[in-house]
């Protein structure tokens, strides 16, 4: 690990303005905000991550979750995961929420990693992590090695010639789904980003995975009110029974009515380069009978553009079954 | 984080004092990142509130480990493993993997388990600390530890500080009955032997007790 100085914020503007001073948004930056820190020491003791100055920002008052006037959800940048996934709330109105977060990590983990620090979770792709190999998302210019390499792992939807590595968060898919919204302070105030609009796509600056600028501290996540009669829920498809990365994972959230389909909310994790909305699948299921049929015509409309490497086509079939069943699973 | 060990063991043979005083005379820098004091410190200048790097480029951080206040100054590198096993010498703690994986490093902060490998020490200012030394000893075991003895629960020996971490917090924590939900909680902790099946065991003893 390189050196670097260490500080304890206890304002976040001082925080915000000395992390501000970095050429980069939190990402690989040279000041470094530390929350649970099970993303930001690994890849330091990989030395893919380098900040010369690491900040702890632990005891800033952002470890609160709280009811909005509206009946949504206002959860702190600080709030573990693990209290997170076993909030009351969070179990009875965002379940597909909870079923994300403890899909994800092991228990360890999850009381140490935080919401904000989850929104930047970096990808798991093998030649990210290993500093002898190209990588445009960690050195831009060098390559990607995936494209011809192992990729047996990585996305199929939203890449680029420059990048296919996979978004590895489960919350995100499941904050997707729900709408979340971001709220980051920066040196000019406070802005909200629709978690839509909040990760990048690859395009030709992998480097970038969010709207996030140099300095900009996330401080909350914020959930709309419960859609009135939507379940949801989350099913995750992976190597390993448990502790692993998603292979395809799906997000729903549905209402029906009458026979058909009023509202239907759809993200996918494990398949794309980042959190994967599909408009296309909601489009599908809107209006409809929800039936076997239904959710098939859902999952064929959720993959249709995907674009497999050599490894990884199999992915096509396992994401479109994973969506299906997650779809029949939350109307039964 | 391997660079500093070499330090350390000089500075568990000499004791902290005499061994900065050698190091500041002889210029021998290498064991605990002083080359890089004049940069941290430039650094720490610019910075903001609270900035505990101070000039010799440590860091003091104060916290609880087993029931007793330690404080310590180490190299903001220093992990809350390596300060247990490297400054406190409690190395009942186990580094496997130092990367989260396995689960080896398992104490609990504040009563819940986290791998302490994946953590600053630095970060852990007011904070209380509970290693296996902490838990029971012999002739007074936890009764955890007991069980773990009683179902054979390991055989190399080396994650079951872990194991046994882990499994005491999970005592706490929303957990169904079966022994597929212990496997699900204690999926962090991997156990190259494959004493898995006695592992849940001795859990599940200690559950229904």
């Amino acid at each position: 690990m390189e050196p670097f100085a260490f500080s304890r914020a206890n304002d976040p503007g001082k925080a915000i303005a000395a992390a501000a001073k970095s050429s980069t948004a939190q990402q690989g930056a040279e000041v470094r905000f530390v929350a649970g820190g099970t993303t930001l020491l690994d890849l330091m003791k990989l030395n893919v991550e380098r900040p010369t100055q690491v900040i702890d920002i632990n005891h800033l008052p952002l470890a609160d979750v709280e009811r909005t006037p509206d009946g949504g959800l206002k959860i702190g940048a600080l709030v573990r995961n693990s209290d997170l996934a076993h909030h009351p709330q969070v179990q009875r109105d965002y379940a597909v929420l909870s079923q994300a977060l403890l899909s994800g990590a092991s228990g360890q983990l999850r009381n140490m990693a935080t919401t904000g620090g989850n929104l930047l979770q970096r990808t798991r792709c093998v030649y990210f992590r290993d500093t002898n190999m190209p990588c445009n998302k960690r050195e831009p210019g060098t390559g990607c090695s995936a494209i011809d390499g192992f990729n047996r792992t990585l996305a199929i939807l939203g890449t680029s010639e420059h990048c296919i590595a996979t978004n590895p968060s489960d919350m995100n898919v499941a904050l997707t789904a729900l709408e979340a919204t971001v709220v980051i302070r920066g040196t000019g105030g406070e802005r909200r980003v629709p978690i839509g609009e909040f990760f990048l796509l690859p395009g030709d600056t992998p480097q970038r995975e969010t709207v996030m600028m140099p300095g900009d501290l996330i401080t909350h996540v914020i959930l709309p009110p419960p859609h009135a009669g939507a379940r949801s829920h989350y099913l995750k498809l992976r190597d390993r029974a448990s502790y692993e990365f998603a292979l395809a994972s799906a997000a729903v959230v549905i209402a029906a009515d009458g026979g058909r389909i009023t509202h239907a909310r759809v993200a996918m994790g494990g398949v794309g380069t980042r959190p994967w909305r599909s408009p296309e699948a909601e489009k599908a299921l809107q209006g409809q009978p929800p039936n076997a049929r239904t959710f098939a015509a859902a999952a064929a409309a959720a993959l249709r553009d995907a674009k497999p490497q050599s490894q990884n086509g199999f992915k096509i079939d396992l994401a479109q079954r994973c969506l299906a069943h997650a779809l029949s699973t939350v109307v039964a | 984080m391997s660079e500093k060990k070499p330090g350390d063991l000089v500075e568990i043979q000499l004791g902290r004092r005499n061994f900065l005083q050698i190091v500041g005379m002889t210029g021998a820098a290498s064991g605990l990142g002083l080359p890089i004091a004049a940069q941290a410190a430039a650094i720490a200048a610019v910075a903001h509130s609270a900035a505990p790097t101070e000039v010799d480029g440590l860091v003091s951080v104060r916290f609880t480990v087993n029931g007793k206040a330690q404080t310590l100054k180490v190299d903001p590198r220093t992990t809350l493993l390596d300060a247990l096993r490297d400054h406190l010498q409690l190395t009942g703690t186990k580094k496997g993997c130092d990367h989260g994986q396995c689960g080896a490093c398992t104490v609990h902060v504040n009563g819940r388990r986290v791998n302490s490998c994946l953590s600053l020490a630095a970060m852990h200012e007011g904070d209380e600390v509970t290693t296996l030394e902490g838990l029971g000893q012999p002739g007074n075991l936890h009764p955890m530890q007991q069980a773990f003895l009683e179902h054979d629960g390991y055989q190399c020996g080396y994650c079951t500080s872990g194991q046994i971490m882990s499994a005491v917090a999970l005592m706490k924590e929303p957990c169904g009955p079966a022994n597929a939900d212990v496997k699900e909680a204690m999926s962090g902790n991997i156990c190259r032997c494959g004493a898995y099946s006695n592992i849940v065991a001795a859990i599940q003893q200690v559950r229904k007790a």
